[in-house]
């Protein structure tokens, strides 16, 4: 690892003004990406301006089914909150699938979805459940802000403050973990609204990263089953191949995963 | 270098270090505390799990730095009065260990997992948050058996290790 300089703000104003201050600076959250990073030498940055002493962006609120997630809530504790296991069991299921226990209790939501590594998994509960992500200067929705593999809407020194949403009617997640890394090979989120909308979002398998599958989306508007995506089906050309899984393998992953998630909303 | 202050099994120690410092090498090396291992550095094995303000965390992928002001327990900080802690004393009793190596970090994961889950900690749970950490010697069988009789021995009680 290079040498580096150390901060730790206590607002996320401080963070911003240390962050404009260095010469190639980046927020740290967990470290459960970026400490990684820097030890292989491939992100080598001057600064680092730690997140996790900043109150404002740690915390989860429910009000009503309006949810909001700071920035710097651990996987451990989205996975344990029961005020949000109450409104939207899915997504404490999907963070306490994320990596193993030490993971979880360093690695945090805002990390994760600006990091959007195209195997992550909250990227695809964002898209499937409309999210909005909440930054310093503006308010982004999901749609727009996962833009490519490891590329995000974020301008350079903006920060992720809080995830927002609406909790949906049903939801659920389903990951066909790689068995050694144990991140997703495929995995879908589902979400039902009131109104019969039907949102879902595939991750770890498309060669752009998340994406959503509306022909599934209309199957399931349609018919709320696990056999109306039977006849669906899902176009490779886009998915990745790799040492793990060729393309089709996982266009057939992604049709098995959707048809768990809806069996388990 | 950061000047660096933190409580470890108890004591308040302070030191000196550059800020790219791992954690891990802070605890060995400044420290003096070999118990935590290295096993890989990359975050895969769990060789180096310690508690950080009582959460189990890889200290290989943490810096030094980031854990100033906080609470840490390493392996040293387990057994108290020259007692093992019960779960110490369970991977003796089951076997639940043979080149050692794995040990601190599964015995420190254990410690975190059992003061999670107290009396609901059943084999399925077990296998599932030994997730982290890697052993090459016991087949793992061993290493569960200790978790869930340490954990009845326990009482299921919460108790954390600081
Ligand atoms: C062994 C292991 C297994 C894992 N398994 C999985 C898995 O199964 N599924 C999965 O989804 N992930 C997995 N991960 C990744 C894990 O979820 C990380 O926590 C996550 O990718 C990064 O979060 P972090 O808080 O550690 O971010 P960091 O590593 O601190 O930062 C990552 C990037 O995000 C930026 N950043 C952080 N916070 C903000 C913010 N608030 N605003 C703007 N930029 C920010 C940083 O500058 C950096 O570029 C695994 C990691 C490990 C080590
Ligand atoms: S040495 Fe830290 S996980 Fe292997
Ligand atoms: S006892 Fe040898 S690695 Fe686990």
């Amino acid at each position: 690892m290079y040498q580096t300089n150390y901060h730790r703000p206590s607002s996320v104003q401080e963070a911003v003004k240390l962050i404009g201050g260095a010469a190639e600076g980046k927020y740290l959250a967990g470290g459960m990406t970026l400490i990684a990073t820097m030890k292989q030498r491939l992100a080598a940055p001057s600064d680092l301006v730690d997140l996790r002493h900043i109150a404002e962006l740690k915390g989860i609120t429910v009000n009503g089914r309006s949810v909001r997630i700071g920035a710097a809530t651990t996987h451990h504790d989205v996975a344990s909150s029961a005020e949000l296991e109450a409104v939207c069991p899915a997504i404490c299921a999907l963070a306490s699938h994320i990596g193993d226990p030490h993971v979880r209790h360093m690695g945090t939501i805002g990390g994760s979805i600006a990091n959007n590594d195209p195997a992550a998994d909250y990227p695809a509960a964002m898209l499937a459940l409309d999210a909005t992500i909440v930054t310093n200067s503006r308010q982004i929705a999901a749609a727009d802000f996962f833009t490519g593999l490891f590329e995000t809407a974020l301008d350079d020194g903006e920060i992720i403050t809080a995830i927002t949403f609406d909790a949906p009617a049903k939801a659920a997640y389903q990951k066909f973990p790689n068995p050694a890394s144990r991140y997703a090979m495929a995995g879908v989120f589902v979400a039902r609204r009131d109104n019969g909308e039907v949102r879902v979002a595939v991750t770890g398998a498309g060669s752009n990263g998340v994406f959503r599958h509306q022909g599934m989306e209309a199957a399931l508007a349609g018919n709320w089953s696990p056999d109306a995506v039977g006849n669906i089906s899902v176009d490779a050309s886009d998915l990745l191949t790799d040492l793990h899984a060729s393309a089709a393998y996982r266009a057939k992953l992604i049709k098995v995963m959707t048809k768990r998630a809806v069996a388990a909303a | 270098m950061a000047k660096i202050t933190m409580t470890v099994n108890g004591r308040q120690v302070s030191g000196t270090c550059d800020d790219r410092t791992l954690l891990v090498h802070f605890i060995r090396e400044n420290l003096g505390l070999t118990g935590t291992h290295v096993g890989c550095e990359t975050s895969q094995c769990g060789a180096c799990v310690i508690h950080m303000d009582g959460l189990s965390v890889k200290s290989c992928s943490i810096l030094a730095v980031q854990a100033a002001g906080s609470s840490i327990t390493t392996i040293e900080g387990l057994a108290k009065d020259g007692e093992l802690h019960p779960v110490q004393a369970a991977f003796k009793a089951h076997h639940g260990l043979q080149c050692g190596f794995c040990t601190p970090g599964m015995v420190m994961t254990a410690v975190d997992m059992i003061a999670r889950h107290g009396s609901n900690l059943d084999e399925a749970t077990v296998r599932a948050e030994l997730e982290g950490n890697i052993c090459r010697c016991t087949g793992y069988h061993n290493i569960v058996k200790a978790i869930l009789a340490a954990a009845g021995e326990m009482g299921g009680v919460r108790q954390a290790a600081e």
